[in-house]
């Protein structure tokens, strides 16, 4: 898929200024709130007209203001999951469902009910209303919805942000899963830089209505760092969960970690600040960390007053930070090695 | 136990037919109009807006006059109907146009105030999915109006049951053929002696509302439960 926006619009005090080329399968558009991405939005399902430019699918023109194109929104095949799931509350779940797929011509339907249901575990829920289904089950119609009607692009505008947090990374395997199944690239909108580097590849960043930078989630999350009051979140999949020594042991990339929180599956992700982890040159005697990875450092990169330094544990990656002063003196550069030391305690589980 | 007349069952019988009709006429006119005023912007809209409310604050002598102005032999419409045959004033259709412009506002509020309470973001989805505009119309605004389509019907039906002042105007008051309901209890109160059918008339004319406004009422909860 390849999606070119060169837009403008403007309502009052605010102009928004778009202009990316975005080739890939899994996109996203980061930003604060109010800096013009859900405009952007808009204005590519055709729920917005933009005042001049254009927007090309492929090649082929949504909008083009010189070309006095302007596909109406039904017929442009960009389907949207929205904040909220907005399910049709007067339609069963299958009602739902089918609504986008019974309009959609029948050469272009590749995807069908049966195919999605089972995906994103819904089949039970198909002849209910859907005024009493749970947060997760709805946003998972949604999600159903949208892909049934088949469309070339999926929008999917702050999918998560109304879901709590143990709900949000339930649906992000959902989200991702399904997409990926399916085949079907996406846009995905978010200000979570976690979220971003769970669902896109490629992200075009967005400040105040004008579009600030293009670049990969993890170098995006890095960048922040220095400025980020929780520092570079390192994001860890830990599996094989054991007792031991009153905590649980989890295997990581064929380390075994110690951490407080119980085990709940088989795998969880979870969250480990750059801030939590402190760098030692040698092999300290006794530490009350209980644990201490030997590590390569890989690089290092400036984060304002901080160093962030990458480390290689095994096949798996870090990112630690220090002060500038504490980089110094231990001789941090690529090659070295230091032993990182991290609290049981330290981790916290996204899902 | 007081009998009604053969002349007030023709009046009860009127009424109903005026209000029936009345209702039936305006509807798909008044889900027209609320569509528009819901979600169309254009110039002129707040005139469009005065005018459509217009009728709920003129007095119905007002109105009545107006439209014999209108659809009079000498009117503007009424000479052209006049040169193709048509006759409108003093026959039973009058009472209807009567009824369809006083009512008209209550029943095109509701409906607008049922769709604009509708989530755009709905209209956006069904939009999305494929679906051109008077798709989401039927699929989506209707279904989901559905409440303020009938309450606004019950009103409109209610306040056509109680037409009087524009009726007596455009229509007549011709026992057997425009003599609604209300005309009726105006004709037996005017004349000596007939306290007691106007009584039997007015019982009727209140039971009548009463069963309107309690179907209103059933069918609006109703709806609100269904999930």
């Amino acid at each position: 898929m390849e999606l070119t926006v060169r837009v403008t619009k403007s309502f009052g005090e605010f102009r928004l200024g778009a202009d990316f080329t975005a080739s890939g399968s899994r996109i996203g558009i980061f930003g604060e709130s109010g800096s013009g991405k859900s405009t952007l939005v808009n204005m590519v399902a055709g729920l917005e007209r933009p005042d001049a430019g254009e927007i090309l699918l492929d090649g082929e023109p949504l909008f083009s203001a010189d070309r006095r194109v302007n596909v109406a929104p039904e017929r442009r095949r960009v389907a949207l999951v929205f904040q909220h799931p907005h399910l049709f509350p007067h339609l069963s779940v299958r009602a739902n469902l089918l609504y986008g797929w019974k309009r959609c011509t029948a050469a272009n339907r590749r995807i069908g009910l049966d195919d999605i249901a089972p995906v994103l575990k819904i089949s039970h829920l198909l002849d209910r209303g859907v005024n009493n289904l749970s947060g997760g089950e709805k946003q998972r119609v949604a999600l159903g919805r949208a892909l049934l009607s088949n469309p070339r692009l999926l929008l999917m505008d702050e999918p998560l942000s109304a879901l709590d947090d143990a709900l949000r990374f339930q649906i992000i395997p959902y989200l991702r899963g399904a997409c990926e199944a399916f085949a079907i690239p996406y846009l995905f909108i978010s200000h979570s830089l976690v979220e971003m580097r769970l669902m896109t590849d490629r992200v075009v960043v967005f400040d105040r209505g004008r579009q600030a930078d293009d670049t990969s989630p993890d170098d995006l999350a890095r960048n922040r760092m220095g400025g980020s009051p929780v520092g570079y979140i390192n994001l860890l999949r830990l599996s094989d969960p054991r007792e031991q020594d009153g905590l649980t042991s989890y295997d990581w990339g064929g380390n075994r970690l110690l951490l407080t929180a119980r085990a709940e599956a088989a795998e969880s992700l979870f969250e480990l600040s750059s801030k939590d982890m402190i760098l030692f040159k040698k092999h300290p005697e006794a530490i009350s960390a209980r644990n201490l990875l030997c590590c390569t450092v890989t690089g290092t990169f400036d984060a304002g007053r901080k160093v962030g330094v990458e480390l290689a544990c095994g096949a798996e990656r870090l990112v630690a930070e220090v002060a500038d002063a504490a980089a110094r003196e231990l001789e941090l550069a690529a090659g070295s090695e230091v032993y990182a030391a991290v609290k049981a305690s330290a981790f916290r589980r996204l899902g | 136990m007081p009998i009604l007349t053969p002349a007030d069952i023709d009046a009860i019988r009127l009424s109903a037919k005026v209000a029936v009709a009345a209702t039936l006429v305006s509807l798909p006119f008044g889900i027209a109009v609320a569509y528009v005023m819901s979600y169309l912007s254009f110039r002129g809209k707040t005139v469009m807006e005065v005018l459509l409310n217009l009728p709920l604050t003129l007095p119905p002598v007002v109105i009545g006059y107006l439209l014999l102005l209108l659809l009079g032999k000498k009117g503007w419409l009424g000479s052209m109907l006049d040169a193709a045959g048509i006759r409108i004033i003093f026959t039973w259709y009058a009472a209807v146009i009567a009824s369809v412009v006083v009512g008209f506002p209550l029943l095109v509020r509701s409906i607008r105030i049922a769709m604009e309470s509708i989530d755009g973001r709905l209209i956006q989805a069904s939009r999305t999915l494929g679906a051109r505009w008077f798709d989401t119309l039927a699929t989506v605004i209707l279904p989901l109006s559905l409440r303020g389509i009938v309450a606004g019907s019950s009103l409109m039906f209610g306040r056509s049951l109680g037409e009087f002042g524009a009726t007596i105007i455009i229509a007549g008051n011709i026992p057997g053929v425009t003599q609604t309901m209300p005309l009726a209890i105006y004709d037996y109160a005017s004349s000596p002696g007939g306290e007691q059918a106007a009584l039997t008339l007015c019982l009727v004319s209140a039971g009548l509302s009463l069963v309107v406004l309690f179907l209103h009422e059933y069918l609006g909860n109703r709806m609100g439960r269904r999930d």
